[in-house]
C-alpha cells in the first residue's frame, strides 16, 4: 500500500510537520510505501538548508532528508508556493526538488492514501 | 497557466476529489493556494467536488473590495470555475445559517447540502483536500 | 472512513465540524492539540463520550504524553502509537484532516 504525504505547514511554528515525519517514518518502518512527501503553502520552509537549529533540538528539515535518503523518498516542493517565500533551487537541503502542483494531484490519482497535515 | 491546459498522469485512473473549504479568505493563504489545487486537479480530467463549510462559506460572497488591503480579488476565480468544467460546488445549510447567509449572497451557484447529505458525499469520496 | 483532528476543542470549532459529519462506524483519530479533548474534566469530553456511542474515537499516545494527559485519558477512548495511526489510515479507505 503506498501512502502519500501533504504538508502544510513550516518547521517549528507547527507540530505538522513532526507529526508527518513520524508517521512517514513508521509506515516505512511498518513496511509501507512512502513514495512522495509534497510540500506546500508555508510546508515549503522545510525544504531550506539555511536552517540552523540549537545542536539539542531536531533539524525538521534535515530529518527529512535523510529520509529520503534511507528509503528512496520523492521530497517535492510546490514551485508556486516556493516562490512565493523565497524558497529557490539555491537554498534546498539534499534530497528536495522543486516541481508543480501536478505533483500532489498524482499523489492522489496514484497512491492508495492521502494523508494531509497542517494547522 | 499553460500548465493548467490539459495534464495527464498516463494512467487513465479517474478519482473523486472532494476539495472541502473551511476557512474564510484573506485571514490566511490557504482558501487562494487551495483554489490552485482545484484547477490542477481539473486539468488532470478528475471528478471535483468542492465543498464550502464553517468559514469557507466566506469565499464565496458577492462585493469583495480587496483594494483597501492591497491584495489580489481572486473571488471572481470562482465565478471562471465552471470553465474548467467544475461544476460540483456544494455549500453546507448549517454554516450557511450560522452567519446569516444565503444563496443570494453567493457569487456562483451551488447547491446547497443539509450536514447528513454533505456527510455522505463526504463518505463517497477517494481523496479528501482539505484547506 | 477516517476522520483526523488536530486542533484544541476549547481553542477552535474542528472537533464539532468533525463530529457533525462523521457517518455511524466512522473513525475519529485525535491528535497534536486535540487530544485534550479526550481527558477526563475537558469542556469536551462529553461530546466524545456521546460520539463514541457510534463512532470509533482514538487518540494519539505520544500526543497525550507529551501533553502530561496520558493519565486522564477517557473510558471509551483508544489510545493508539504512531503505529496505531498508520494502520488506521490503512484500514479505512479514505481519510479526512479537520485542519
Amino acid at each position: 500500500m503506498q501512502f502519500g504525504i501533504l504538508i502544510n505547514e513550516g518547521p517549528y511554528s507547527h507540530q505538522a510537520s513532526d507529526s508527518a515525519y513520524l508517521f512517514a517514518r513508521t509506515a516505512l518502518e511498518k513496511g509501507y510505501k512512502v513514495p512522495r512527501v509534497f510540500f506546500y503553502h508555508d510546508g515549503v520552509y522545510n525544504a531550506s538548508r539555511l536552517a540552523t537549529p540549537p545542536v539539542d533540538d531536531r533539524n525538521v528539515g534535515a530529518r527529512w532528508s535523510k529520509l529520503a535518503a534511507d528509503y528512496g523518498v520523492d521530497l517535492v516542493v510546490c514551485v508556486a508556493a516556493a516562490q512565493r517565500r523565497g524558497i529557490t533551487d539555491g537554498v534546498l537541503g539534499d534530497n528536495y526538488r522543486i516541481s508543480g502542483l501536478g505533483q500532489l494531484v498524482e499523489m492522489g490519482i496514484q497512491y492508495d492514501r492521502l494523508v494531509t497535515f497542517g494547522d | 497557466m499553460s500548465e493548467m491546459d490539459d495534464m495527464d498522469d498516463g494512467s487513465g485512473i479517474i478519482k473523486k476529489f472532494m476539495f472541502l473549504n473551511r476557512k474564510a479568505p484573506h485571514g490566511t493563504v490557504y482558501a487562494l493556494e487551495g483554489l490552485e489545487v482545484v484547477l490542477i486537479t481539473a486539468a488532470f480530467d478528475q471528478d471535483v467536488s468542492m465543498v464550502f463549510t464553517d468559514d469557507g462559506v466566506y469565499q464565496l460572497i458577492k462585493g469583495v473590495d480587496t483594494k483597501g488591503i492591497e491584495v489580489k480579488d481572486f473571488s471572481r476565480t470562482y465565478r471562471a470555475l465552471e470553465g474548467y468544467d467544475i461544476e460540483k460546488l456544494y455549500v453546507d445549510q448549517k454554516s450557511m445559517d450560522a452567519r446569516g447567509l444565503t444563496e443570494e449572497d453567493l457569487i456562483v451557484d451551488v447547491t446547497v447540502l443539509s450536514v447528513d447529505e454533505m456527510a455522505n458525499l463526504m463518505a463517497e469520496q477517494d481523496v479528501v483536500i482539505s484547506f | 472512513m477516517l476522520h483526523i483532528v488536530n486542533k484544541s476543542a476549547t481553542e477552535r470549532g474542528a472537533l464539532d465540524s468533525c463530529l457533525s459529519m462523521a457517518t455511524k462506524g466512522s473513525a475519529v483519530l485525535l491528535i497534536e492539540d486535540a487530544v485534550y479533548a479526550a481527558t477526563n474534566g475537558n469542556a469536551a469530553a462529553a461530546k466524545i463520550q456521546a460520539a463514541a456511542a457510534d463512532l470509533k474515537i482514538y487518540a494519539l499516545g505520544p500526543d497525550l504524553a507529551a501533553r502530561g494527559m496520558a493519565g486522564r485519558v477517557l473510558d471509551g477512548v483508544n489510545v493508539v502509537d504512531y503505529g496505531g495511526f498508520v494502520d488506521l489510515v490503512a484500514e479505512h479507505s479514505n481519510c479526512q484532516s479537520w485542519l
